[in-house]
């Protein structure tokens, strides 16, 4: 092709440049929704329960993306109480954080589920003497958004929501729906249901508490991938989000920040509690507050209670695990990993994660958290 | 370079009868350095290529190996499964009709931009919008992607619905599932605009070469310049425009941010091109390889693989096209 004939030409072609590397470079940007709020102003007072015992050098960490928001603020604070200490955290996705902790080339993995038996297997090959651990560090609600101009408020069950996302429910003014909302008037308009392209694990965690409550309406295994026939889908919490916010009749799950930050209305989930439960980061705290350890020795992973029907508790919610050997750290990083996650699971660590859309680990849980960090060997 | 060195220091004799690169009767340092480098260069680029293909196969075949589905008829995608199951049905339904969509929208199209460039359009006229359409070519498809989302899917979605209404009965326009549309017959659009300016180009400057001879003579036994057209630029350039829809069927094939973009896939085969869902192998390789494992790449490989063994198929078939018409060329002009 003959672009360089003329200068008006080349004058245009770089106008073009111009103008797609500004569409380039504003696209990047669209993951960071946390909201402008992480503002300098916490780096300082944050600072003051940071102990940094021994920390040098430099710690790499890879792994979940539904965590990056938490860890961005907790390496932001750290690296600016312990100076000449360098964190480095990598959002990729649970799969390759495992990946790259099974084969030693970062300090701690993040993942939104707890180690498989084979993978906790494969980590004993690096933890010499020792295995994969999961300490629970962040929780968060998934949020069910939805798109039906008219209808502000929105209640649905576990089993609707299944019957939703598999194509058994197809118009807005079903039945089953009109039973929860009595209230709102429904339109006739079909349901367009979202879900994600690619493999999440915000996905397989809506997967979970499908299966969990809704068996009868829900048959699939809780996997990463999108289990149920139909729907449309979108790459990406961000595209998922788009979707909803561009299409009337649409719905989609994703996290809580998401929603809140595109302003899309959420679905108020009926647990059977006296009142359906809204999606917020006080009420999911209250659900995860029921959940048990199920790990044995200093595994954390939690169980938990998708089922429950305690007062203001939402449900839906995901938890995120940094992984960490329980003895065969790598000696270099050790007293780095010990003092990034006692920070993280401090109180102000955990503070923090409140004003951004997540949960906090509950007390008691948290309690065990920071013993186990602190035994770390 | 170097090699220029000792050529030029040499007392002027009468030069030997040029032979050819491979003759080493010449003798001369340089000739024997350029061709030393050249060979080299080559047999280099051969290893580089055979290594990539051997272990790109090698990790294709660790996959397939361990693949419980079967490979070419698995309507799934599931390495990380238990037991992994996977294969490519799918992607190769949603590439070839695709890409074949965006064939027959662009080259009628792009022909027909390149006849009025090169024999209709006035010079003042005809200067601009070739460099507007060259210009489409060195947009990011990643734009193409984001325009596609944000612009073309609304307003396709009414192009959708005509469609649905009147020829519906055709099947293959019914739509049977409710939705957006970001369907394979969307992306076939946006593909159409995205391949325009490598074929329109082309084929300008194929139409450009017609022998002046040829349509002086149709226009002197008083022919129209349709019947000029006709008879001696379109069989003349027949071969180049072949080779230019390649080179658009190649990119097409190929594509790979603007189609995860519009698309929305699934793994289902309909023949209702207006229902969202489908994939593609590019989109299926963009969307996956984040998340996934070790085994799961190399699932993603081998089906890089087999659009890899398309392309060739493609262009194999293009050369044979193209080498049965060898004399219209533009080449033998």
């Amino acid at each position: 092709m003959k672009l360089q004939r003329k200068n008006g030409l080349r004058a245009a072609a770089l106008g073009a440049l111009v103008v797609s590397g500004t569409l380039v470079l504003s696209a990047c940007g669209s993951d960071d929704n946390s909201g402008g709020t992480s503002g300098s102003g916490e780096t300082t007072s944050a600072a003051s329960d940071i102990k940094c015992d021994g920390a040098t050098g430099k710690l790499l960490a890879s792994g979940s993306s539904a965590q990056k928001n938490a860890m961005d603020l907790w390496v932001k604070n750290y690296m600016a109480a312990c100076t000449g200490v360098e964190v480095n955290y990598k959002s990729s996705s649970s799969g390759e954080g495992i990946v790259a902790f099974n084969q030693g080339t970062v300090g701690f993995a993040g993942s939104d589920s707890a180690l498989k038996p084979d993978e906790v297997e494969e980590s004993k090959k690096i933890c010499k003497g020792g295995q994969g651990i999961n300490l629970p560090m962040v929780g968060g609600p998934i949020a069910i958004g939805y798109n039906v101009p008219g209808v502000d408020k929105l209640n649905l069950d576990a089993a609707t929501i299944a019957k939703i996302f598999n194509g058994k429910i197809k118009n807005w003014n079903d039945p089953a729906i009109a039973e929860l909302n009595k209230d709102a008037e429904l339109p006739d308009k079909a349901i367009q249901a979202f879900h994600r392209s690619e493999d999440s694990g915000t996905t397989q965690n809506l997967g979970k508490y499908l299966g969990a409550t809704a068996k009868a309406d829900w048959p699939y295994e809780a996997e990463k991938k999108w289990p149920a026939p139909g729907g449309q889908a979108a790459s990406g919490s961000s595209g998922v989000a788009a979707q909803v916010k561009q299409n009337e009749g649409a719905i989609g799950y994703f996290e809580l920040s998401y929603a809140t930050s595109q302003s899309i209305p959420t679905v108020s989930i009926a647990t059977g509690a006296a009142a359906p439960v809204d999606a917020t980061s006080e009420n999911a705290s209250k659900a995860i507050a029921a959940a048990k350890v199920k790990g044995t020795g200093k595994d954390l992973a939690l169980e938990l209670d998708y089922a429950t029907k305690a007062e203001g508790a939402y449900p839906m919610v995901l938890v995120t695990y940094e992984v960490v050997c329980d003895t065969g750290n790598k000696p270099e990083t050790l007293d780095t990993v010990k003092s990034f996650l006692t920070y993280a699971a401090g109180d102000e660590g955990q503070k923090v994660l409140s004003d951004h859309g997540y949960a906090p680990i509950p007390a008691e849980i948290n309690a065990k958290v920071r013993e186990t960090v602190a035994g770390l060997k | 370079m170097a090699s220029t060195t000792p050529t030029d220091s040499l007392p002027p004799t009468p030069a030997p009868p040029v032979t050819g690169l491979n003759s080493k009767s010449t003798g001369r340092a340089g000739d024997k350095v350029f061709l030393a480098l050249s060979r080299g260069s080559g047999i280099l680029l051969l290893v580089i290529m055979a290594s990539i293909a051997a272990f790109l196969t090698y990790r294709a075949t660790l996959a397939i190996s361990e693949n419980e589905g079967n490979f070419l008829t698995t309507f799934d995608w599931n390495p990380a499964g238990d037991p992994p199951v996977f294969g490519i049905a799918v992607l190769l339904f949603g590439t070839v009709v695709s890409s074949i969509i965006a064939m027959v929208i662009a080259v009628p199209v792009a022909v027909g931009i390149a006849l009025f460039i090169s024999h209709y359009a006035p010079r003042r006229l005809a200067t601009p919008i070739a460099y507007v359409v060259d210009l489409l070519a060195a947009v990011p498809s990643i734009i193409y992607g984001i325009w596609g989302a944000l612009f073309l899917v609304p307003y396709l979605e009414g192009l959708n619905l005509w469609l649905d209404d009147f020829f519906g009965w055709t099947y293959v326009f019914e739509k049977t599932e409710v939705g957006v549309a970001r369907s394979l017959f969307t992306v076939g659009v946006l593909l159409a605009i995205m391949i325009l300016p490598i074929v329109t180009s082309v084929s300008r400057e194929v139409f450009l070469q017609v022998p002046r001879m040829n349509e002086e003579a149709a226009l002197a036994l008083g022919a129209t310049r349709w019947e000029v057209i006709r008879m001696s630029v379109l069989p003349f350039g027949r071969s180049g425009v072949i080779s230019a829809s390649m080179l658009g069927l190649g990119r097409a094939l190929g594509e790979t941010m603007a189609v995860a973009t519009v698309l929305s896939p699934s793994f289902l085969i309909s023949l209702h091109l207006l229902n969202p869902g489908g994939g593609t192998f590019a989109q299926n390789i963009a969307a996956k390889f984040d998340e996934a494992n070790e085994f799961g790449r190399d699932a993603l490989i081998a089906s890089g693989l087999v659009l890899f063994v398309l392309t060739l198929l493609v262009n194999g078939a293009a050369r044979l096209i193209i080498a049965r018409r060898k004399e219209y060329s533009g080449a033998n002009a």
